[in-house]
């Protein structure tokens, strides 16, 4: 077997899967947000209304991205996807209760008026947990957990919840609230409730430099040899010019750009990620043994290559009928 | 508790919760497809109205099946880890195909469905039903070969203890795929026709939206007694699969103690595995050994012929199959029944048969999940048959109290989810089809 060849192959697929998280988190984000924010901002019926119908009709196809990223995961690098899920286990059902209480609780708010308060709130906590969930796993993958030599997670549940990870998850937390609520500014028309966002954007801003600062910090004492990497480094230049322009485009009362440059800004906190990570997929503690990269624990250069076909033919023409399909539902909601 | 059953106990839960609404997800979108068709041709508004109803039904269906689905893609990773690393290069292609060609697809054009009735044109409406349809019956399709795989493996070779790729196309079109889709997809239309003639029934029966619910009745009607009858086909000819590929099922599907020419073939009994035989049962004489083998006289393998280690729960696997098949048949004969009111015209007045229709409902339901069950516990104990066994499939770090814990949790949640479900879905059906709303605006 020509090794280049599947070192080329497994190279891609590290950036595919970047590319259907990275998808995943712009994407289902905003509603991650929304629903999130929605009990603390939509105060009335009308307003909840607008809301749900500004992600309705997109949210569902959103969420494919994390099932298909996890199908890719699934084939590409199986040792990661059986390491993770089942080492994290406690961890991703309460992600699946999350997730469940989501799907269901949109449907049910707009056919059960009865119950209204309580889908509501199953949909804010839901998306909150999800959120939250999602930047804590990824934390622990960057920050590193217990390996061993069998490739088996030895920690346990209050293993993930160490500083270091819970910061990175709450880094990952603001900026899918900043997300939400840059969408919403976009798609609501001017007035009272599209104050609320820009008022809560400013501060959920203000949360997202905080936890940056501080995951740097972190980073320096817990991951050392990520402050030498000038790949990351130039990442987060761009995330630093990203985020000064969303702060300026909000106060200026933008409608579009502030969400843009939340995207941006998602971007590049993903390609950071990436640059600490490469070609580790999960970094093992010191005393672990390897880690899990994407050369120990990738399928065969035959499924890479079929998945590749897969992708190439496939991925192209969702997103093209997924931008069709918001260009059908583009413009402010109007109720 | 042993870790491997509680995870086997969970994965029979939620594979079996969701499973619920995926058949219905099946027959719903089809008849939608004939009203949005009928729709587009004719211009006549009743078929719009009635199409805006289901499309809520759909709506409400849909969103617990994509609720309860992703558990499923999650479990293979938390329960099953070693299962995902020894066959990994090989199950994990058909579910990212299954986002990638039909998922998207699937979610997109039912926003477009749910949401976008005013939004686009009348044929890129009619296109979204179609695309819907489609792609819900392709992700059954990716699904089943993933399925189909772990009961006739193909197109790999073992290496360093994993099942590695060999070739792509005969892993996908492995021996069981095209029968078990069949057989799945006319269960899906069978369950979905059922419903919605139920649904058509209580209407008529009340004396109330008959205007619409006549011509609903029809057409899922129609497309019920076709199904149940073409069903007898497909089940038969995916029995002669299962007798073919995998003989130790077959003789558990049939509790066939011996190896023998001329084998009956069992209606009902009740297997004694310790006796070696079934008490109280009706069989037919040779018919088995006539629908395997096409000859009266054929040899079937019984169940002597293998291993004990080599064999499912004979009794469970045997009950399963034969109340799959004994719901099947009241459906064909439900369908006779119809065909005769249909043409002598007397269906309408027919309450008894109206009724009928009714309260067997959700018995497609219970025959999906007893052919499910006797599928998947008739595999064991084989994860992938004969490659891999269940106990080795496990994942080895997560303790058998997580998973009670997680067994717990997904029972309440889903006992609540369904109660829910049920009651929204009434209040659906009596507030009927006249002024539906869709999306979340005017109610």
């Amino acid at each position: 077997m020509d090794t280049t060849t599947l070192q080329v192959l497994q190279t891609v697929w590290f950036f595919l899967i970047g590319f259907l998280l990275l998808g995943y988190s712009v994407l289902d984000g905003f509603d991650l947000g929304i629903g999130t924010l929605l009990p603390f901002i939509a105060k009335n019926k009308k307003e909840t209304a607008t809301l749900l119908t500004s992600i309705g009709p997109v949210w569902d196809g959103n969420e494919v991205w994390i099932i298909t990223a996890g199908g890719a995961l699934f084939a590409a690098f199986p040792h990661v996807y059986a390491t993770v899920f089942s080492g994290f286990y406690l961890a991703l059902m309460l992600l699946l209760f999350a997730l469940i209480f989501r799907a269901v609780s949109q449907e049910f708010w707009s056919m059960d008026e009865a119950r209204r308060g309580l889908w509501k709130w199953t949909f804010s906590l839901g998306s909150f947990l999800a959120a939250l969930l999602f930047g804590v796993a990824l934390g622990n993958v960057i920050a590193g957990v217990p390996l061993s030599e069998k490739m088996e997670f030895t920690g346990n549940f209050f293993t993930l919840l160490r500083p270091y990870p819970v910061v990175l998850g709450l880094l990952g937390f603001s900026a899918i609230l900043l997300q939400g609520s840059t969408y919403a500014i976009l798609k609501i028309k001017e007035g009272p409730l599209q104050d609320k966002f820009r008022t809560a954007g400013k501060w959920i801003w203000a949360a997202l430099v905080f936890f940056w600062a501080l995951s740097l910090i972190l980073t320096a004492v817990y991951l050392p040899e990520g402050m030498k990497n000038p790949l990351a480094w130039i990442c987060t230049a761009a995330l630093v010019v990203f985020l000064v322009l969303n702060r300026i485009w909000m106060d200026r009362k933008n409608d579009s750009l502030p969400f843009i440059t939340s995207t941006l800004s998602l971007v590049s906190l993903w390609s950071i990620a990436g640059s600490l990570q490469f070609p580790k997929l999960v970094r093992a503690l010191p005393g672990s043994a390897a880690h899990l990269t994407i050369y120990n624990s990738s399928s065969t250069e035959l499924t890479l290559t079929a998945m590749l076909v897969i992708a190439l033919i496939g991925m192209p023409i969702v997103i093209g009928y997924t931008i069709y399909a918001y260009r059908i539902f583009r413009g402010k909601v109007n109720l | 508790m042993d870790p491997v059953m509680l995870s086997r106990i969970q994965f029979g839960l939620v594979a079996g919760f969701h499973f619920i609404y995926p058949p219905l997800t099946f027959g719903l979108t089809l008849i939608i497809l004939i009203l949005e068709t009928k729709y587009l041709i004719s211009d006549d508004l009743l078929y719009k109205k009635i199409s805006t109803f289901m499309i809520k039904i759909l709506a409400l269906i849909f969103a617990v099946g994509v609720a309860t689905g992703i558990v499923l893609e999650f479990s293979f990773g938390t329960n099953w880890s070693n299962y995902s690393r020894m066959v990994g290069d090989i199950f994990g292609s058909p579910l990212a195909a299954e986002g990638i060609f039909s998922f998207f697809l699937e979610s997109v054009f039912l926003g477009v469905l749910i949401f976008g009735r005013n939004k686009v044109s009348k044929r890129t409406y009619w296109a979204s039903a179609l695309l819907v349809f489609i792609a819900s019956h392709l992700s059954g399709l990716w699904i089943l070969i993933a399925n189909s795989w772990m009961q006739t493996p193909a197109g790999f070779k073992i290496e360093g203890g994993r099942a590695v790729l060999t070739d792509f196309f005969a892993a996908i079109f492995n021996d069981s795929v095209l029968i078990r889709f069949l057989h799945t997809t006319i269960a899906g239309w069978i369950t979905g026709s059922l419903f919605t003639a139920g649904v058509a029934s209580w209407f008529i029966l009340k004396k109330r939206d008959m205007e619409a619910a006549r011509p609903l009745l029809s057409v899922s009607l129609v497309i019920f007694m076709a199904t149940a009858v073409l069903q007898f086909g497909a089940g038969h000819l995916h029995s002669v699969e299962v007798a073919r590929m995998q003989p130790p099922k077959m003789a558990s599907f049939e509790a066939l103690w011996k190896t023998q020419a001329g084998a009956p073939m069992s209606i009902i009994g009740i297997p004694d595995p310790d006796q070696k035989k079934t008490h109280y049962e009706i069989a037919v004489p040779k018919l088995l050994s006539l629908l395997i083998d096409f000859n009266p006289n054929g040899t079937v393998q019984g169940l002597d012929q293998f291993n004990k280690d080599d064999l499912p729960p004979i009794v469970i696997t045997y009950l399963t199959y034969h109340g799959m098949i004994l719901i099947g048949s009241l459906f064909a004969l439900m369908a006779f029944i119809g065909l005769v009111l249909m043409l002598i015209r007397k269906l309408h007045e027919t309450r008894w048969y109206l009724w009928l229709l009714l309260v067997t409902t959700p018995l497609p339901i219970v025959s999906n999940t007893m052919g499910w069950m006797s599928a998947e516990i008739g595999r064991q104990p084989w994860a992938v048959y004969r490659v891999l066994r269940t106990a080795d499939a496990a994942s080895v770090v997560v303790p058998a109290g997580q998973i009670l814990f997680s067994i717990i949790m997904f029972s309440v949640i889903y006992i609540l989810i369904f109660a829910v479900f049920l009651m929204l879905l009434i209040k659906i059906v009596r507030k009927g089809p006249e002024n539906v709303t869709i999306g979340y605006v005017g109610e």
